[in-house]
Formats: C-alpha cells, sequence, structure tokens
C-alpha cells in the first residue's frame, strides 16, 4: 500500500516537471497563444454573425502523427497551418480560422479516433491526414459525413480515388514517379539507376512502380532494385552493395528521409558515391538529428517548395517559421499553409459563413475547388481536377548545407 | 453456509453480465443520441480487441503456453475476410449474412494456420511456442506485404513479389502488396461485434470450464501428472491453441471490415504485444479481466487526447499503475469484501 502511494506521488512529481518543461518549450507556448487568439477573435466573430455578416470563424480540423516515427511531417504541417491561421486572424478579415490537430500516430485506427474527435469538436472544414494511409482511411468517412476535406500531403491516389469532396494540395504518388524519370533523363542526371525503396510503405512502392514504369519508356536503365521493410531499415548493406556491384553511378530512393540519412552514411562508409535522387520525402533529411549534413551534398530531390525561393510569401514564411519552432519548414508546412489560405479564397470567393453545417459548406468548397485558380508557396496557378491539384515538382540540390533551386 | 455462486457460475455471470450491461448502455446511448463519434467510432474495434484478448487468455492463463504472434491470426483473418466479402459482394447481398461468412471462413484460415504452427512446435516442452509464434507473426506480415490478390470476370487470381496477372476490364485488385487493401465495404457493426464476443465468452468459458478445458489445465500445471492420468499433452495443448487461433481470425475478420484500408503492418509485434499486455493487466486465466482490460485500454488513449502531448506518458504511467495495483493487497482486500457480499 505505501508502494503504491510512493508510485503515485512519484508519477505526479514526474508529471509536473514535464508540465513546466512544457512552458519553457517556444513552440508549445507559441501554439497555445495561437489558440487563445483564435478562441477570443471566436467570440468576436459570434458577434458578426448574428449582425448578417459573411465570414466569421470557421473550424479546421487535422490529424497527422504528432509522435512516433513520422512525426516530422505532423508537427511541420501542423505548424504551417498554425502560421497561416495566425495570419488570417491578425489580419482582422471577415473570415477567421480556429486550428485543431490530433494525433494519428501513422496508424489507420487512430486516424479514424482522431477524426471522431475532431467531428465531436465541431470540425468544419477538414485538412484531413498528413501521412497516405491514414489519410485513406479517414477519406471515407469524410466522404460518408459529407465533410471537405483537403489534405496537404496525403499524395496516394486512394486518397481522393472515387470521393467527390476529398481534395489533395501535393501532387500524387504516381505522378512524383512519372516526373522523377522524366527530370532524370531530361537533365540526364545518370545512365545506370539503382532503386531501393520501402516495399511494405504505399508511399515508397506506389512512386517505385511509376518510375519503373516510366523508366522503362524513356529507355533509362534501372541495374538494381532493392527494397527493404519497416523492420530492416537499420542496415543497407546488402542493398548498396548489390547497386555497387551492378555499377549503378546514380541512386534513386522513393523514400522518408530517415532511412536516406542511415543509407547516404553506410554508402559514405563503404566508399560508394553515387549521385542521388529523392523525391519529396527526402525533405527533412538536413534535420536529423547526429546526421553529418555534409554526406548530404549534391543531393537531388523533388520538391514543390523551395525555403530559399526570393518571393516575399515565402521569405516571410520561412522567417516567422524560423522563429516560431527554430528550424526551416518543409514541404509539408508549406503545403499545409497554403491548403488555409486556399479555404480562405475558396470561403470569400463563395460567400460562406460560419454557421453554416459542415454539409453545406461542402457542397460550397466543391463548388468553389473546382472552379478557382489558387496561388501559394508551393505553385502558382494550382486548379484542382477530380480532387488531385495541377502543379509541376521543383528539382532541388542541397548545396553547402541549403536547398537551391536545380534550374 | 452453503455458497450461492460456485467459482464458475462467478465466471459466467460476471464476464456475460459486463458484456451484456455494457451493450445496453452504448445502445440506450445511440438511442437517445447521447453518444460521442469518438466513443461511436472505437465500438467495434473495442469488440475486436475483446474476442483478441479472451481468445490469447485462452492460450496463455489456460493453456499457460506464451504467445507472441497473435496479431498473426488476426492478420490471416483479416485478409481472407476481405477476399470473402470481395468475391461474394454480388453473390450474397445481405451485408450481416456476407459478414457471418467472412468471420467464419477468416476463422477457418487462422485455424488452419494455428494447426501448422502448431502441430510442431506443441510437441516440444519450453518456450518454444514463444518463439515459433514470434516468427510467425512477421512471417505472415511479410507474406502479405508481397501478395496479391486481384478479382476479374474469370475469378480471382494470386501471386507473390509481384502483379504477375493482368485483370480484364473491370476487374479489381483485392489486395495489393504493400499497399494493402483500398475501398473496403465497412460492414461491420456494433451488433455485430456483439454478437461475437459473446459467442467467444460462450464457447470460451464453456470449454474451460468442461472436461477438455479441465484436461488442459492440468497439463498448464503439472505435465507429468496429467500424462501418468493418461492425458494426451500434445492434443489438448493444441486443441486449446488452435481454438484461441480461430477466434483470433474472427476477431481480424471484424476488426477489418470497420475500415476502408487495411494494411499488413497493422498487425505486427506491436499488436500481439498490445493483446499480450490486456491479457496480463486483465489477469492471467481470467476472462472478465480481460474484457475489462481490453476495452479499458483501448479507450483510454482516446480520453487521453484532452492532455495531447502527455498522452504517451500518462499511458505509460497508468500502465504501470494497474500492474502495481493488480499485484497489491489493496485489490486482494477489495474483492474479499465483493465476495463477502456476493455470499
Amino acid at each position: 500500500m505505501k508502494k503504491l502511494l510512493a508510485m503515485l506521488l512519484a508519477c505526479l512529481m514526474v508529471m509536473s516537471l514535464t508540465a513546466c518543461g512544457g512552458n519553457s518549450d517556444g513552440s508549445d507556448a507559441s501554439s497555445d497563444n495561437g489558440n487563445t487568439d483564435a478562441a477570443q477573435s471566436g467570440d468576436n466573430g459570434g458577434g458578426d454573425d448574428t449582425s448578417g455578416a459573411e465570414g466569421g470563424v470557421f473550424k479546421i480540423g487535422g490529424h497527422g502523427p504528432l509522435t512516433g516515427g513520422a512525426a516530422i511531417y505532423g508537427n511541420a504541417a501542423k505548424n504551417g497551418a498554425q502560421i497561416a491561421v495566425d495570419e488570417i486572424n491578425a489580419e482582422g478579415g471577415a473570415v477567421r480560422f480556429e486550428l485543431n490537430y490530433e494525433d494519428d500516430e501513422h496508424d489507420p485506427e487512430k486516424a479514424e479516433n482522431a477524426y471522431n474527435a475532431l467531428k465531436d469538436w465541431g470540425m468544419q472544414l477538414s485538412l484531413s491526414g498528413v501521412t497516405s494511409k491514414p489519410a485513406e482511411a479517414t477519406s471515407t468517412s469524410h466522404n460518408d459525413d459529407r465533410i471537405f476535406a483537403l489534405t496537404p500531403s496525403a499524395s496516394a491516389t486512394a486518397v481522393v480515388d472515387g470521393k467527390d469532396n476529398v481534395y489533395q494540395m501535393c501532387f500524387m504518388d504516381p505522378n512524383q514517379g512519372t516526373a522523377s524519370a522524366d527530370y532524370i533523363f531530361d537533365q540526364s542526371l545518370g545512365t545506370k539507376i539503382a532503386v531501393i525503396y520501402q516495399n511494405d510503405e504505399v508511399y515508397s512502392s506506389g512512386i517505385y512502380e511509376r518510375f519503373a514504369a516510366r523508366a522503362q519508356e524513356l529507355g533509362l536503365e534501372i541495374v538494381s532494385a532493392t527494397t527493404f521493410t519497416t523492420a530492416s531499415q537499420t542496415d543497407f548493406s546488402v542493398q548498396l552493395g548489390e547497386a555497387k556491384n551492378a555499377g549503378a553511378d546514380l541512386l534513386y530512393l522513393p523514400i522518408y528521409y530517415t532511412p536516406a540519412s542511415l543509407i547516404l552514411t553506410q554508402a559514405k562508409g563503404m566508399g560508394y558515391e553515387p549521385a542521388v535522387f529523392g523525391v519529396d520525402g527526402m525533405d527533412g533529411i538536413l534535420t536529423v538529428e547526429g546526421f553529418d549534413t555534409s554526406l548530404a551534398e549534391g543531393v537531388m530531390l523533388l520538391t514543390p517548395f523551395n525555403a530559399d525561393a526570393e518571393d516575399a510569401r515565402t521569405q516571410s514564411f520561412v522567417s516567422k517559421y524560423q522563429e516560431l519552432f527554430g528550424e526551416t519548414p518543409n514541404q509539408f508546412a508549406a503545403d499545409a499553409y497554403d491548403c488555409v489560405y486556399a479555404y480562405k479564397q475558396a470561403i470569400e470567393q463563395t460567400g460562406a459563413t460560419a454557421d453554416m453545417s459542415a454539409d453545406e459548406l461542402c457542397g460550397k468548397m466543391i463548388e468553389a475547388f473546382t472552379s478557382m485558380t489558387f496561388d501559394g508557396l508551393t505553385g502558382e496557378g494550382m486548379t484542382w481536377t477530380d480532387g488531385a491539384v495541377s502543379k509541376s515538382p521543383k528539382g532541388m540540390v542541397i548545396q553547402n548545407g541549403v536547398y537551391v533551386g536545380m534550374d | 453456509m452453503k455458497k450461492l455462486f460456485s467459482a464458475d457460475r462467478r465466471d459466467y455471470i460476471l464476464s456475460f453480465g459486463i458484456v451484456i450491461a455494457a451493450f445496453a448502455i452504448v445502445q440506450a446511448m445511440i438511442l437517445t443520441g447521447n453518444i460521442t463519434s469518438s466513443l461511436k467510432g472505437q465500438l467495434v474495434p473495442i469488440c475486436a480487441y475483446i474476442v483478441m484478448a479472451v481468445s490469447l487468455n485462452l492460450t496463455v492463463g489456460v493453456l499457460g503456453e506464451l504467445s507472441l504472434g497473435h496479431a498473426g491470426f488476426m492478420s490471416v483473418g483479416a485478409f481472407t475476410g476481405i477476399v470473402v466479402t470481395t468475391v461474394l459482394a454480388d453473390a450474397v447481398p445481405l451485408a450481416p449474412l456476407r459478414l457471418a461468412l467472412a468471420i467464419a471462413v477468416g476463422g477457418l484460415f487462422a485455424g488452419v494456420a494455428g494447426v501448422i504452427v502448431g502441430v510442431p512446435v506443441l510437441r516440444l516442452k519450453g518456450d518454444y511456442l514463444a518463439i515459433v509464434t514470434l516468427a510467425f507473426g512477421q512471417i505472415i506480415m511479410n507474406i502479405v506485404n508481397v501478395l496479391y490478390i486481384g478479382l476479374d470476370e474469370n475469378g480471382l487470381h494470386f501471386s507473390l513479389l509481384e502483379q504477375k496477372f493482368e485483370l480484364a476490364e473491370g476487374g479489381k485488385m483485392v489486395i495489393n502488396g504493400p499497399i494493402g487493401v483500398s475501398g473496403v465495404s465497412k460492414l461491420s457493426t456494433f451488433t455485430a461485434g456483439f454478437v461475437l464476443v459473446l459467442v467467444t465468452l460462450f464457447l470460451i468459458l464453456n470449454l474451460m470450464h468442461s472436461r477438455t478445458g479441465r484436461a488442459v489445465m492440468s497439463v498448464r500445471d503439472n505435465a507429468i501428472a496429467a500424462e501418468s492420468i493418461g492425458i494426451s499433452i500434445t492434443r489438448y495443448k493444441l486443441l486449446a491453441f488452435v481454438v484461441s487461433a480461430v477466434f483470433a481470425g474472427m476477431a481480424g475478420a471484424l476488426y477489418a471490415m470497420n475500415y476502408s484500408t487495411v494494411t499488413a503492418a497493422k498487425f505486427d509485434f506491436n499488436t500481439s504485444i498490445l493483446v499480450l499486455v490486456f491479457v496480463v493487466l486483465g489477469g492471467l486465466g481470467n476472462i472478465w479481466g480481460s474484457v475489462i482490460a481490453a476495452a479499458l485500454l483501448t479507450v483510454l488513449p482516446e480520453l487521453l487526447r484532452a492532455v495531447n502531448d502527455y498522452r504517451m506518458l500518462l499511458y505509460a504511467i497508468l500502465l504501470i499503475v494497474m500492474m502495481l495495483f493488480n499485484n497489491s493487497k489493496l485489490k486482494e482486500r477489495l474483492l474479499a469484501r465483493g465476495r463477502k457480499e456476493v455470499e
């Protein structure tokens, strides 16, 4: 009994300690402020509604992996969306937002739970999921419940397939595979290509399939295609050895950045230095803890967003992000930022108001997104057909620890 | 004074009482519209996890063998179930019947997998089952990851490693390798889950308190003594293990039919351990304990959403507290008092 009591007290102490730590953490504090801002303007917004003005405070919900292995994507999207929401609320226009992000641990089951929690909260517009499978699971629910969803980064085809109210801000997996092959061919980046991909990840194998098909059409030679799984993403000596023996001069890595960082480290260790080409999952490799960023020198990747772009919007977004969260925003943050602004534009265009139900808003949004053209950080003149966005990826290369546009 | 309830009776009454009362309360909440979407969305997974926990309890608690690959059987049941419902989509238009068939076939296939694993391993003494089931879970996950099944007018097509078949016009992929299953029609309902839980409880409790069940327990308690009175150890071990696998397969089919997409990666080692945690926290051999632990620990992470960043930390701490409570004198005293009141 005494032991139990002691244990409970110890737990309480741990809790209070972590609570203190949380307060001193810059990112937490700022996002909290963001929420209270939104809530306050929410009260004002209520006044507007009664006077019959258009707009009001719209409740935007999203779910993404805020904990676990894919947490960097979920948190980036959450932070990016938060910046957009704070900016819009600070402007004090008719349209204001309140943002709520729930953790889905990159698991379809948890995603469904997160989605239901958001529904209980009163979500009117959704940012759906950040990663593909969880977003695919909830996209059916979005469709059943008639809640409009615009996902920043869930790129699988199945996310939007057959659902008239689920839209994407990123380009689809298959398009990335095709685009990579085209890019490699056009720029003649390599003649013998080795691919290492993760065959239990939809994102990775989806891109690879299209890449392989397109490469064959173009006459690119894939000399080695090897796989790994989530359980075996620590040792790549076999895959790299095969690529090296096949004499590959370009290594195509349609995978996430964590295994990619290991591959680069291990390739260096075995004295194998091919050119490396990645996709948007590679974005974030420079932020891996303990990773020697000099290894990523010369790595090329396709991403729709360039944090070094010269235009004022990107620069202000990047500086705000760096100030609040202490790191350079990646493509996921930019996509989520764009999503919120796309919603703003769609709401203004259709004159939707915050007292509308999710169902009514859904109709309005479908109307807006099928007709409007949107300029964001991740592309100009975006239009949507069948939920998929039209925009072209930009080739980036890492030089001196930063992304530089390739063309 | 004679006891009003024997130990057997108490098991039955508690297990069924808890489940039926919970069902009645939830149904009342649904009818009056007082239920949150969050809880409503978790009802089917809760039922699936209860069946998983109760069935694993048969292996771990009653038979006394450690199984670390229970999610593997769930996976077998889930993917067979999906293939069955897809194939029967036109032949059996009635959704509940299709679900029942899927659950039955899912259970059957998981049972076959159980026999394949059990026959060689359960002949041995020692902890071999733990090692082999651990490997089995991984093998199943990797096989489903490279399994391609497509359906068109010519029937089902199978291939391993890569898609070697071309589907005719209008055909569709049922299992698409690592991409898993997409666009499952959500057939599972809370009522279906409730019925499955009842069936599981009924069969497993009856099995436990039958002659066979006592034979299984004797194997657990003293294999040599059991053998000396003519009980075939391997036979009873295999029986308990296969029954356990069958129910895991059924739970898998129910679970899979609740989501529009399923991947093999969901049924990994972590899920096996999660179910084992339900069983251990609920008490080895304690069926109603498993029911409560499974339901509670499935809902708990969702209830903790309010505390955001500390969710995972709190969840872990609560697990430790529950473990301590389970072994504390406080629990014994509470149980003793409860028993006195019943008598």
